[in-house]
């Protein structure tokens, strides 16, 4: 662990990824510019939530990975390692337990409290960037609040499939003015990014874009009048844990056509079942899948 | 030089151009152009290629900033507006009709998205009400109903174009700029496009700048004519003065050179 500087990235290098992250929650859903470092994994796999994570972590710290709701993926597991190692600081995959969780496209379904910082992997931090190719033009966007264009994809969404289809990255206004991309997570979990007690920041490392959203902020999924914003999840119970409200997995078992409903957060789940509820498949024994 | 005395408010020009220059380097794009346009007036600029035509309307919607000048809009400095509220007019009070319809739309976003991004960019959020504006105006530019859901990459030129031009006034704009709006498309296609254009112009009393170098177009939709040569306006006037006596060489010349059928 001595080898390396406290959270693998030297002590500058923080001090810059900080000062970005101060300047992204003075200024919420605002996507500051930051000098993204190569980091020991490729592109797409989390660089740049890791710099952010990296600039956060203290040694005091409890650090929680999860990677589309899961603990024990492999991007989860190696990030995870990959601070034991460098920073020394321990782990956990209990959300409540964590000061600091790093998720890629999920927000952890047990509330989170004053204190917690959620660090999101960023893959594409410009919500208009489909819309509009130049970033030239985005950024002028931005600046006067031009956000007509955001309202054409829900539009075109609409003509063609007759509801809003977008489904993940649904784009959200922060505190009345930035238009935000909140990471490529379900919009189930839209409702749970606004007015949260923790501090939610987020590192696109490839794009070079840190923003946060700070604690108790507004932020408002866009939609029409006629067609509101509605959070959306596969109409069933988790069959593991008998959850009705938790986001799920859809998850195929054979190949006649078999298929099971889990929750996608596996500490929300597993808990659950600790505490001895069960679902549809997972009935007789108490200690269930580990 | 402004003619109008200030006190005669009713009859005060929407669009005031003042000694408008654009330099390239030590080149010009337009030299001292000046002109008032009232509101419910249609501007013809004509010229051959690299006369400034196209310079000079870039200029005055704001795509460009002139070197010397004043424009004024509805009485409001055009070129001491911050950046926000000219764009604001941009997509607001004014419209601007590209020579090639794929600068003025979105071509991977469908005809009724095209036709609504304004709308949305000045806050409609109902899309009920989206849509029914633009069916109602996909109708007034002649194109079914049904072809709403449609990108414009499957429309023929024409119809692009006029979706371009429903695009552009569906909020209601009170000055539009054209370039060269019937370049590009065969004849028959120019005839019906110019006779929507005309009524359109007429039934919602637009005042419009047009470029263009086909004389029948001016003749057709313009109220008065500016001839330019080399960025200058070498002749202005109502247009069948200008294209029925032309006085100066150069008119002469772009008058007698249109092929009679």
């Amino acid at each position: 662990m001595s080898d390396y500087t406290f959270a693998y990235l030297d002590e500058q290098t923080k001090r810059m990824i900080r000062r970005a992250i101060l300047k992204g929650v003075a200024i919420p859903g605002y996507q500051v510019p930051f000098a993204s470092r190569e980091m020991p994994m490729p592109y797409g796999w989390g660089t740049g939530g890791v710099q952010v994570t990296a600039a956060c972590l203290v040694p005091e710290d409890r650090l929680k990975v999860i990677d589309q709701g899961a603990d024990d993926t492999t991007n989860a597991v190696s990030i995870r390692r990959f601070f034991q190692r460098t920073a020394g600081v321990e782990t956990t995959e209990a959300t409540a337990e964590a000061t600091v969780i790093q998720t890629r496209h999920r927000i952890p379904e047990t509330p989170l409290t004053e204190g917690q910082i959620l660090v999101y992997q960023v893959p594409i931090p410009e919500p208009l960037r489909f819309l509009e190719p130049r970033e030239t033009e985005t950024r002028k966007m931005h600046e006067l609040e031009e956000y007509g264009l955001m309202h054409v994809k829900l539009y075109e969404d609409i003509a063609r499939h007759g509801q809003i289809a977008t489904s993940y990255a649904y784009p959200v206004k922060v505190e009345g003015r930035y238009v935000m991309d909140p990471s490529p997570i379900p919009k189930f979990d839209n409702p749970k990014l606004g007015h949260s007690p923790a501090i939610q920041l987020f590192g696109a490392g490839r794009e070079q874009r840190i923003y946060a959203i700070p604690p108790y902020t507004q932020v408002v999924s866009l939609d029409f009048e006629d067609h509101p914003f509605t959070p959306s999840k596969a109409p069933h119970d988790c069959d593991l844990c008998g959850a009705g409200e938790s986001y799920l997995d859809e998850v195929i078992t054979d190949d006649r056509g078999g298929r099971m409903f889990v929750c996608s957060d596996t500490d929300f789940c597993a808990s659950r079942r600790a505490a001895g509820h069960h679902g549809a498949l997972s009935a007789p024994e108490p200690e269930g899948v580990a | 030089m402004t003619h109008q005395p200030k006190f005669l408010v009713a009859d005060q020009p929407l669009f005031a151009v003042e000694g408008l220059t654009k330099r390239y380097g030590a080149r010009i794009g337009c030299a001292d152009v000046s002109f008032d346009l009232f509101p419910g007036e249609v501007l013809g600029i004509v010229g051959e290629s690299g006369s400034g035509k196209s310079t000079l309307l870039s200029c005055l919607a704001g795509h460009q900033r002139p070197n010397e000048g004043r424009l004024s809009y509805a009485g409001r400095d055009v070129l001491a507006m911050g950046e926000t509220e000219r764009r604001r007019l941009a997509r607001t009070d004014w419209a601007f009709v590209h020579q090639n319809p794929r600068d003025g739309l979105r071509m991977g976003v469908s005809a009724g998205g095209n036709v609504g991004e304004r709308l949305m960019a000045v806050g409609a959020r109902h899309y009920g009400t989206i849509r029914a504006t633009a069916t109602d105006w996909l109708g007034r530019v002649e194109i079914a109903a049904d072809r709403i859901d449609d990108r414009p990459s499957a429309f023929s030129g024409g119809m692009q174009q006029r979706l371009q031009i429903a695009r552009n006034l569906v909020t209601g704009p009170r000055l539009v700029f054209m370039d060269e709006p019937t370049g590009g498309l065969d004849v028959s296609v120019q005839a019906r496009l110019l006779d929507l254009l005309r009524n359109l112009v007429r039934d919602l009393g637009l005042s419009a700048i047009i470029v263009t170098h086909d004389l029948a177009v001016v003749r057709l939709l313009a109220d008065r004519l500016m001839v330019m040569k080399d960025g200058r306006v070498v002749e202005q006037g109502l247009t069948d003065q200008v294209l029925d006596d032309p006085q100066h060489g150069y008119t002469q010349l772009l008058v007698s050179s249109v092929l009679q059928v």
